[in-house]
C-alpha cells in the first residue's frame, strides 16, 4: 500500500473516531450529570437513552438556518467554522497507540509524527479564539459581545501557563514530538517510578490540567456561555447547524486536550511496570496499544464532566487574576526548578 | 434612563453601556427587570424595575369576602404558600377578637416550619445554579419534593396549599404523619450535609460569595430590612422570639445571626435556618401527640364573617422576613382595605445601592440571594 | 408606662394629636399633614418611644366609608370601630378622602403603632419621609402610582407598579375592578 493512501486511511479514520468519541461525549455528559445529580436522565430515546445524540444531531440539523438581519453575515457565518476546524486539525499529531505491522509495512498510530509536536497544537488551537469573538462580535447582540470579550481574555491569558507548562516537558524529555515523549515514558526511574510526565513534572501536570479547563471553556471556567448571567454567551444567536459547531467543536476540544495529557503526562499506551510491547505480536500490540490510550482519554473526559458538575464557576476577574497572578509565576517556577534538577543530575 | 416597557437594544452614553436585564431571562427570579448602565463589566447605576406580575391583589380584595380571599394570597409568595395564608388568616382573626385553639395553633406551626423548609431549599438551590453550580440544587429539590407530598396530601394542593381556614384548621394531621415525618428528617439533613460540603468551604464558593454587597446593621434598618437578609446583617430579629404568635414562645430554637451582610452570610443563616426548622418541627408534634384526638380545630366564627369596624396590623415571619396584613374592615362581609406588606418589597427597593461598584456576575449573586419572589412584590 | 399616654406626653405639647383610636390592641395616632415629618422624627428620636424602624407605609380610600351608610344593618354593629363612624356623621362636612397610614415599629421594646395622616381631595400633597427612613421610598411611591397622592421631596416620584403613562389611579374606590381599558390603548415601537 502506498504511504499516501495510509495517510488518507489514518486521517479519515481518526477524524471519524473523534467525531464518534464526540458525540458519545453529548450522552455520556448527560448521563453523568444525571449520575451525580440522583435523577435518571435520558432514558426515552433508545435502551439507557443511547439513541440521544442521534436525536440531537438530528433535531440541529433540520432546524431553520437563521442570520439575524444586523448581523454581520461573514463573521457569523466564520465564526463556527474557525472554531470547529482547528479542533479537528489538532489531533493531527496526537498519538492514539504505538505501531501496527500490517501487510509487511509498519505504520505508526498517528496521523503525522511531526517534529514540532505540540508547538502545532498549541498554534492551531490558538485560531479557535478566534472563532469565539468572531461569533461574539458578528451576532450584534449585547450578550454575545460580553461572551465574546470574556471568552477571549480567558482562552488568551491561559495560553501562557499551558506553554509554559509544556515547556517543562520539553526539558525533560528533549523533544517536541508527541510519539517520541511517548516512546521516551516507559521504564522507571528512581527504581520504582514510572518515566510517566505526572512524575517527572507534577506541578506542571497541575498547571496544565488547570490551563487546559480554562482553554476548553468547562466549568470552573465556563463563564463565557454562563447561562445565568449572560444567557448563552457568544452563540446566543446561534442555532441549527452553526450551533452543532460551536458544541462539538468543544467537545472535540476536550478530546484533543485528553489526548495530549495523556500523551505527555500519563504515559500514553504504556502500563507501568510491564513492557506489553514485548510479550504481543505487532498486530495485537497495536490494537492493545490504541486500547489502553483510549482508555485513559476516556478517564480523562470523565473528569471533565465530574468537574463540570460540582464546582461552582469563577467571576471574570478572579479567572484573571488566577491566571496572571497565580498560574504564570507559578510556571515559570516550575520550568526553573527543573532546569536546575536537570543541570544537577546529568 | 429610559423607563419604557419596550426594552431597548443599545443606547451607549460616551463609554457607559446600557445593558437590559431581563424581563425574561435565566437568572431574573420571575419577571423582574433590571437596566444597568455598565462599564465593561463592572454596574455605574442600577435600575430595577418591578410591575410585571402586578395582578391587582388589593383591588381583588375588596371584591371579594374574607374566605375567598384565602386562596389569592397563596399566589403571593408561590415558593412557600403556607405563611401567607396563615399570616392573612391571623389579621382577620385579630380583627375579630377570635382565638385559635391549641392543636390548631401546633398544626400551623408544623405547616409553616415545612414551607420555610421548602421556601429556603429553592433559595439556596438557585442560588447555586446562578453561579455555576447545578448539582445541589437537585439534591434539595429532590427533598422538596417529599415535602410537597406531606402537602398534597394534607390537602390536595402542592404549591398553592390554601391552607387553613379563618379560625383554625381545616382538617387534621394524616394519621400516618409520624411515619412520613420520620423519613423526611434524614432525608432533609442529608441533603442540607452534602450541599454544605459541597459549597460551603468550596474555595471558589467562598470566593465568589463572601464581600459580595454586603451591608451595615444600620443601613438595613434604616431601608427596612427584615428576615435572614437582616439577620445576615448582624441584627437579632425575628418575629417567632420577639413578638411570639402561635404558641412559638413555647419552642426552644436558635436565630442564627450573619456578621456582613454579604450573600455568603444569607447563604449560611438559611441553611441553619433550616435546621432550626426541623427542631421545632419536631418539637410542635411532640405537643401536638399530647393533645386529646377530639380537642377542636376551629374556634366559633359564624359562616359569613363580618368583623367589627377597625384595621388591624398583623405580622408573622415569613421565609424572607416580616410579612404583615393591615385589614381594615367597615363591618360588611367584604374587607374595605387589605394592604400585604411584603418582605422583599422593602428589600428590593434597596437593590442599587447593595449592587453599585460591583460586576455583573455579581448582581446576579445578589439577587438571588435576596430572594425577591416576583409574586409578593408585585401582588 | 401605657404606650397610649407616653405618645400623648410626647406628642401632645404640640398639638400633634388629632384623634386616637385603639382597635384590638393596636394603637392608631392621627396627626396633622403638615407637620408629619417633624412627628416622625419626635417619635424616632424620644427615649421612651423609639419608634426606629418604618414598617410600611400605605394608602387608604375612604370614599366608601364616607358615603351616608343606606342600609341599616351597618349602623348597629357594636366595638370600637363604629364610635368613628358615629363621629364622622356628627361632623358636617365630609371628612378628608385620602389617609395614609405609617406602621411603625420599635425595636427594643417591640412595640408597634400606626400613625395616620388624612389628605383633602383638593390639597393631595405630603411631605416625603425618605428624609427620615430611606424605607419610604417604593411605598411612597406605590401609594402615588395607586391613589394620587404626591410626595414633595420625593427623589424619584414615579409609577412603580403600574406603566409610566397609566392615566389613571387604580386603588381608587371610584375605579372599577375591570379597569377602563387602558390596555387597549399601549402604543409599541414598531
Amino acid at each position: 500500500m502506498d504511504d499516501w493512501l495510509i495517510a488518507i486511511i489514518k486521517v479519515v479514520g481518526i477524524w471519524v473516531w473523534v467525531l464518534l468519541i464526540a458525540v458519545v461525549m453529548t450522552w455520556v455528559e448527560r448521563r453523568g450529570a444525571a449520575l451525580i445529580q440522583d435523577r435518571p436522565g435520558p432514558n426515552r430515546a433508545g435502551p439507557w437513552g443511547l439513541f440521544q445524540p442521534l436525536a440531537d444531531g438530528i433535531k440541529l440539523f433540520t432546524k431553520e438556518e437563521i442570520i439575524p438581519t444586523k448581523a454581520q453575515k461573514l463573521l457569523y457565518i466564520i465564526g463556527p467554522l474557525l472554531f470547529s476546524v482547528p479542533a479537528f486539525s489538532a489531533y493531527a499529531v496526537v498519538p492514539f497507540g504505538d505501531k501496527i505491522v500490517l501487510g509487511g509495512k509498519e505504520i505508526i498510530l498517528q496521523v503525522s509524527d511531526v517534529n514540532i509536536g505540540f508547538l502545532y497544537i498549541l498554534a492551531i488551537g490558538s485560531m479557535a479564539v478566534y472563532g469565539v469573538i468572531l461569533g461574539g462580535w458578528g451576532s450584534n447582540n449585547k450578550y454575545s459581545i460580553l461572551g465574546g470579550l470574556r471568552s477571549t481574555a480567558q482562552m488568551v491569558s491561559y495560553e501562557v501557563p499551558l506553554g509554559l507548562a509544556l515547556l517543562g516537558i520539553v526539558f525533560v524529555y528533549g523533544t517536541f514530538s508527541l510519539r517520541d515523549i511517548s516512546l521516551a515514558q516507559q521504564g522507571t526511574f528512581l527504581g520504582f517510578l514510572p518515566n510517566w510526565g505526572i512524575f517527572k513534572q507534577p506541578l506542571g501536570f497541575i498547571l496544565f490540567i488547570v490551563a487546559a479547563y480554562a482553554e476548553a471553556n468547562r466549568v470552573p471556567f465556563d463563564l463565557p456561555e454562563a447561562e445565568s448571567e449572560i444567557v448563552s454567551g457568544y452563540h446566543t444567536e446561534y442555532g441549527s447547524m452553526r450551533l452543532g459547531l460551536y458544541l462539538f467543536g468543544e467537545y472535540v476540544n476536550l478530546v484533543t486536550i485528553s489526548g495530549i495529557i495523556v500523551a505527555l503526562y500519563f504515559g500514553s499506551w504504556h502500563i507501568p511496570y510491564i513492557d506489553l510491547g514485548a510479550y504481543l505480536g505487532p498486530i495485537s500490540w497495536g490494537i492493545v496499544s490504541f486500547c489502553i490510550f483510549f482508555l485513559k482519554v476516556s478517564f480523562f473526559l470523565w473528569m471533565f464532566v465530574w468537574v463540570r458538575w460540582t464546582l461552582p464557576r469563577f467571576r471574570y476577574d478572579q479567572v484573571m487574576g488566577l491566571g496572571w497572578r497565580g498560574l504564570i509565576p507559578l510556571a515559570l517556577f516550575n520550568i526553573f526548578i527543573t532546569a536546575l534538577f536537570i543541570q544537577l543530575t546529568v | 434612563m429610559n423607563q419604557n416597557p419596550t426594552p431597548q437594544t443599545s443606547h451607549d452614553t460616551g463609554d457607559y453601556v446600557t445593558v437590559n436585564i431581563g424581563p425574561s431571562h435565566p437568572a431574573m427570579h420571575g419577571t423582574l427587570r433590571v437596566v444597568a448602565l455598565t462599564d465593561g463589566e463592572s454596574l455605574i447605576k442600577v435600575d430595577p424595575e418591578i410591575g410585571y406580575l402586578h395582578r391587582g391583589v388589593e383591588k381583588l380584595g375588596e371584591s371579594l369576602t374574607y374566605h375567598q380571599f384565602i386562596p389569592i394570597t397563596d399566589r403571593l409568595n408561590y415558593c412557600s404558600a403556607i405563611p401567607n395564608n396563615v399570616a392573612y388568616e391571623m389579621a382577620v382573626e385579630k380583627l375579630m377578637g377570635v382565638e385559635v385553639p391549641e392543636k390548631a395553633q401546633l398544626i400551623r406551626v408544623i405547616m409553616m416550619e415545612l414551607a420555610r423548609i421548602a421556601d429556603h431549599q429553592v433559595c439556596i438551590g438557585i442560588l447555586g445554579v446562578d453561579l455555576g453550580a447545578f448539582t445541589p440544587f437537585f439534591y434539595l429539590i429532590i427533598q422538596r419534593e417529599e415535602i410537597y407530598e406531606i402537602f398534597e396530601w394534607f390537602n390536595g394542593a402542592r404549591l398553592t396549599n390554601t391552607f387553613g381556614r379563618i379560625g383554625g384548621v381545616d382538617a387534621d394531621l394524616p394519621d400516618d404523619f409520624e411515619q412520613r415525618w420520620e423519613e423526611l428528617k434524614p432525608g432533609v439533613r442529608k441533603a442540607n450535609d452534602e450541599t454544605e460540603k459541597l459549597l460551603t468551604h468550596n474555595r471558589i464558593w467562598m470566593d465568589r460569595t463572601i464581600g459580595i454587597s454586603a451591608f451595615s446593621a444600620e443601613d438595613a434598618l434604616n431601608w427596612g430590612f427584615t428576615g435572614p437578609c437582616l439577620r445576615a446583617c448582624g441584627v437579632k430579629r425575628d418575629l417567632r422570639i420577639d413578638e411570639p404568635y402561635c404558641m412559638y414562645d413555647k419552642f426552644k430554637f436558635k436565630v442564627p445571626v450573619g456578621k456582613n451582610g454579604d450573600v455568603f452570610d444569607r447563604y449560611i443563616v438559611r441553611m441553619i435556618e433550616m435546621e432550626e426548622s426541623l427542631k421545632i418541627i419536631d418539637q410542635a408534634y411532640k405537643l401536638y401527640k399530647e393533645m386529646p384526638a377530639d380537642a377542636p380545630l376551629m374556634a366559633r366564627v359564624p359562616k359569613v364573617i363580618k368583623p367589627p369596624a377597625g384595621e388591624v396590623y398583623s405580622a408573622l415571619e415569613s421565609p424572607n422576613g416580616e410579612l404583615g396584613f393591615f385589614v381594615k374592615s367597615d363591618g360588611s362581609a367584604k374587607p374595605y382595605r387589605i394592604r400585604i406588606r411584603p418582605p422583599c418589597y422593602m428589600i428590593y427597593q434597596a437593590f442599587p445601592e447593595l449592587v453599585e461598584g460591583e460586576l455583573i456576575a455579581d448582581l446576579v449573586a445578589c439577587l438571588s440571594s435576596l430572594n425577591v419572589i416576583a409574586g409578593e412584590l408585585d401582588r | 408606662m401605657d404606650l397610649k399616654k407616653r405618645v400623648e406626653q410626647c406628642l401632645g405639647p404640640n398639638n400633634f394629636v388629632v384623634a386616637m383610636i385603639e382597635c384590638q390592641g393596636d394603637l392608631s395616632v392621627e396627626v396633622p399633614k403638615r407637620s408629619v415629618v417633624d412627628v416622625m422624627r419626635l417619635l424616632r428620636d424620644t427615649p421612651d418611644l423609639g419608634f426606629n424602624f418604618l414598617s410600611d407605609l400605605l394608602g387608604v380610600d375612604n370614599l366608601d366609608l364616607n358615603k351616608p351608610k343606606k342600609k341599616p344593618k351597618k349602623k348597629t354593629e357594636e366595638g370600637e370601630g363604629a364610635e368613628t363612624e358615629e363621629e364622622l356623621k356628627e361632623k358636617g362636612p365630609l371628612p378628608p378622602r385620602y389617609e395614609i397610614v405609617y406602621l411603625l415599629l420599635c425595636l427594643e421594646r417591640n412595640e408597634r403603632l400606626q400613625v395616620k395622616v388624612r389628605v383633602e381631595e383638593n390639597d393631595m400633597e405630603v411631605d416625603t419621609l425618605t428624609p427620615v427612613w430611606k424605607a419610604a421610598d417604593w411605598p411612597e411611591r406605590e401609594v402615588f402610582d395607586m391613589f394620587g397622592i404626591r410626595f414633595k421631596g420625593h427623589p424619584n416620584l414615579k409609577r412603580l407598579l403600574m406603566w409610566d403613562d397609566f392615566p389613571a389611579y387604580p386603588l381608587r374606590k371610584d375605579y372599577p375592578l375591570e379597569g377602563q381599558g387602558e390596555e387597549r390603548h399601549l402604543i409599541y415601537d414598531d
